[in-house]
């Protein structure tokens, strides 16, 4: 180890040091030149107050979805290649589509024909002869994960032009492994309404009401009861199952005031294929009643007076105006593939977002002052030295952690000041050695050497577990953990430079300047 | 100014004999360890909201918090179950519900929100949780998984870097002296959730950055003192850095301490368990660990010096 330093050296770990300062200005001030486009660290919502959700997708849901169409197509293609089938069944706990064959014989040739059914992804099912003698297709688990995934991907964008539509300011959504989203919302500490807007899926169809008053206490195959958003407009209404529109058929939705009966209303108007189907249901069916269903509710079910071409339309369900505005909103954004549940959410009031801050502001600056006081009264001018580097360690963590755009919690904080506590060890260390080489009645520059030479390896051996103990903790953390293992892991890496060079720096310069008879220690 | 040191902990020679007090040591330990997992045992940990599930709200109400027009108020909107209790200052409330078996804890979040505001008018909700009861399983075992984990890895780089006697002597201390923060957990109540499970963590990284200081210095003095018995060689090893250890025990001490005055709800009980574990830390580097090494190494270590790892270090 030398004890001399070339001015380059020097300039560069003085150049990193200013650079570090520099980088953290942006967190002081606003943009001091908003020309540059500085990064600055983000506060976590336990700090600024905000509310986090932690969302899951309905695996349910979407099972169901899938097993329902491979029914349908497991129908038609035994229709179509003129097989009998009977009691087709959909087990959603086994994930499966069963029918019994006409006649035990044909089960070979429908599996077969089966078999060549579309697959959505490789391997999304498998077609086998069962014990009882019926045909099963079982939805494999890996498909499940695949559609959760491609449901998780097309919510993502979902539920990001709903919130956008709220005008909820840096909101941050973000997948969460298969089958769950996590949504921010800085600044909203009560998520109600954005709970409810994303708790729907907003799937709307426009199907023909079954006019047989016989049907609407037994309804035939491809009738269905479906209740009224509404109860108080009545019980349910037999509707038939095939969808003559589409809600993805809409190009616009908007909410207004219904000019005639004053009530608030959402206006919606078809793409072109939308425009066709709806004019060609509502000129065959002059005189019946078509409902507006959504999410299996009925909203409202007018009678067909006249057809409608123009495709634009509008519905008027006893809306209020934020109901007309949300709804307007959801139709806009999309359906979501599945519904969303909250299985986690924390809010955070802003106020207690403030005393936080100030809480572990004021931690930190009274834990530092007191480690820059013990060092001075324990080490004297090596003791200052520890300080500059201590500072420049802050300085640099502060720098990095806004060059990441990290998210600054309250843990993260904690780690901070953990890390001044640690770093000074690393100078404890050294100091500590240099004092038993000066015991040992080495000169001054010969101590200098080898006690900084000693105390290395064991500053490297004890800052190395420590790293890897916190790597484990961000890799494998979730939320608070990993805010707080992130500092403590750039403090490391901080730590490590201003002692084994900052320090070592100052303390070779002092001695070159100096040339002292012995050392301060 | 302050050019010299003006403090110092211990004089520049001391020569306490450390080891003599090893049985005493460790019996205090093993003591105080198997009380700390009767603790955990019985009553238990008290469980944060993280591990547990189930919904939290703090409110400030305005003026005194009235309990029994907020209890009422939360039995209207069918929510009898919940418990209320005073923190702080006379208008904080901290509301607490256990998972149900009703997956929308959430919903009910907002419940008790609307009851509480409107039966106190007013009222600000500072903070309104809802973990659900299977997340609530999933944080629990990712937390123990990293905990885990991270003893592993402690494990295996020790000994990597040293030898197999050094890394066990400093996981047994390091289990010791986590069974001892859960009782120190036990005892004080505080809620063991996520951020404690960073806490420990932490305490076992400071702890193991303790012991690697003594032992580096061990291993430094094996290669020096061949001929020295093990037990004067640990003894003056644990002397040659006991400076060095107070003083890092001190100032990470002095770190942590306005943390846990000053730190508010959240992270006053992390550093309390932090400052708990930095003196549990700093005793068992030196009545545990050493003595620890000291039996394990006897009439072994010696040759592993010579050869090995440490050969290769010497060099440097």
């Amino acid at each position: 180890m030398r004890m001399y330093y070339s001015r380059l050296k020097l300039a560069s770990v003085l150049g990193v040091c200013l650079l570090g300062l520099l980088l953290c200005l942006p967190n002081g001030m606003r943009k001091p030149f908003p020309s540059i486009p500085w990064r600055q660290i983000h506060l976590g919502l336990d700090l600024r107050g905000g509310s986090y959700l932690l969302m899951q997708v309905d695996l349910k849901s979407l099972t169901h979805d899938r097993l329902q169409t491979l029914a349908e197509n497991t129908r038609d293609t035994l229709l179509k290649s003129q097989l009998g089938y009977q009691n087709t069944n959909v087990d959603a706990d086994k994930n499966t589509v069963s029918f019994q064959p006409r006649d035990a014989a044909e089960a070979d040739t429908d599996v077969a024909t089966l078999d060549k059914l579309p697959r959505v992804v490789p391997n999304e099912f498998s077609v086998k002869k069962q014990d009882d003698g019926t045909v099963a297709l079982v939805l494999s688990a890996d498909a499940i994960k695949a559609r959760a995934r491609e449901a998780v991907t097309q919510s993502i964008e979902i539920v990001r032009r709903r919130i956008d539509g709220t005008g909820a300011v840096d909101p941050e959504i973000t997948r969460q492994g298969d089958d769950r989203i996590v949504v921010e919302l800085p600044g909203i500490s009560d998520p109600e309404r954005i709970k409810a807007l994303l708790g729907t899926t907003a799937k709307m169809t426009f199907r023909l009401v079954d006019s047989n008053p016989l049907h609407a206490t037994y309804p035939p195959p491809g009738v269905s009861l479906v209740p009224m958003a509404n109860p108080a407009e009545g019980g349910p209404l037999p509707v038939f199952d095939h969808v003559d529109v589409d809600g993805t058929d809409l190009t616009n939705a908007g909410a207004v005031i219904d000019q005639q009966t004053g009530e608030w209303a959402v206006s919606f108007s078809f793409d072109s294929v939308g425009t066709r189907a709806f004019s060609s249901v509502t000129q065959t069916n002059v005189g019946k009643r078509f409902a507006i269903v959504l999410d299996n509710k009925v909203i409202e079910a007018p009678l067909i007076r006249t057809p409608i071409t123009g495709g634009n339309g509008q519905i008027t369900g006893g809306f209020d105006a934020q109901k007309a505005t949300d709804l307007a909103l959801m139709l806009r954004a999309g359906a979501l593939p599945a519904p969303l549940s909250v299985v986690e959410q924390r809010s955070i009031g802003p106020s207690l977002g403030a005393d936080s801050i100030r809480a572990g502001i004021l931690s930190l600056g009274v834990g530092f002052l007191l480690v820059v006081v013990f060092m001075v009264l324990f080490y004297g001018r090596f003791g200052w030295y520890a300080d500059i580097a201590l500072l420049a360690n802050l300085v640099l963590m502060v720098a990095i952690l806004s060059l990441f755009e990290a998210t600054l919690t309250l843990p993260g904080m904690a780690g901070m000041l953990l890390t001044l506590g640690m770093a000074v060890d690393a100078n404890i260390l050294i100091n500590e050695r240099i004092r038993e080489e000066v015991a040992r009645g080495r000169t001054p520059l010969a101590a200098m050497q080898t006690g900084f030479e000693r105390a290395t390896s064991t500053i490297v051996d004890s800052n190395a577990t420590a790293f890897l103990a916190h790597v484990m903790l961000f890799v494998f953390g979730t939320g608070p953990v990993r805010g707080f293992a992130l500092t403590i892991t750039i403090g490391i890496a901080t730590t490590l430079f201003t002692t084994l060079l900052l320090s070592r720096m100052l303390m070779a310069r002092w001695y070159a300047r100096t040339r002292p008879a012995s050392l301060p220690v | 100014m302050f050019g010299r040191p003006l403090l110092r902990f211990v004089r520049k020679d001391t020569h306490i004999n450390f080891m003599r007090g090893r049985y005493m040591g460790l019996i205090v330990s093993a003591v105080l360890s198997i009380a700390s997992i009767i603790l955990f045992f019985h009553p238990g940990l008290t469980l944060g909201l993280d591990f547990r599930g189930g919904i939290v709200v703090e409110a400030k109400t305005s003026g005194p918090a009235d309990f029994a027009k907020l209890r009422t108020a939360l039995a209207a909107q069918h929510i009898s179950h919940a418990s209320l209790q005073a923190f702080g200052a006379p208008d904080d409330v901290l509301i607490r519900l256990d998972a149900g078996d009703d997956q929308n804890t959430d919903a009910v979040v907002d419940t008790v929100r609307r009851a509480v505001t409107d039966a106190q008018p007013g009222t600000t909700i500072l903070r309104a949780d809802a973990v659900g009861a299977s997340v609530s399983a999933e944080l629990f075992r990712n937390g123990m998984l990293a905990l885990g984990l991270s003893l592993a890895m402690i494990l295996v780089y020790i000994w990597f870097r040293f030898e197999w006697e050094f890394a066990l002597s400093a996981v047994i201390t390091l289990v010791l002296d986590l069974t001892k923060t859960m009782g120190f957990l036990v005892i004080t109540g505080f809620e063991f959730d996520l951020v404690m499970v960073a806490a420990i963590l932490t305490i076992l990284g400071y702890s193991t950055n303790d012991k690697m200081v003594v032992y580096d210095r061990v291993r430094e003095n094996l290669r020096k003192y061949r001929t020295m018995p093990l037990m004067e060689l640990i003894n003056l090893s644990i002397n040659e850095t006991l400076n060095r250890t107070l003083g890092t025990s001190s100032t990470v001490f002095l770190a942590a301490l306005p943390l846990a005055l000053w730190g508010g709800a959240t992270l006053s009980g992390f550093a309390w368990t932090m400052l708990f574990g930095i003196v549990v830390g700093t005793s068992s580097s030196i009545f545990i660990a050493a003595p620890l090494l000291l039996f394990m190494g006897e009439g072994r270590l010696k040759r592993g010096a010579k050869a090995g790892p440490a050969a290769a270090q010497q060099k440097s």
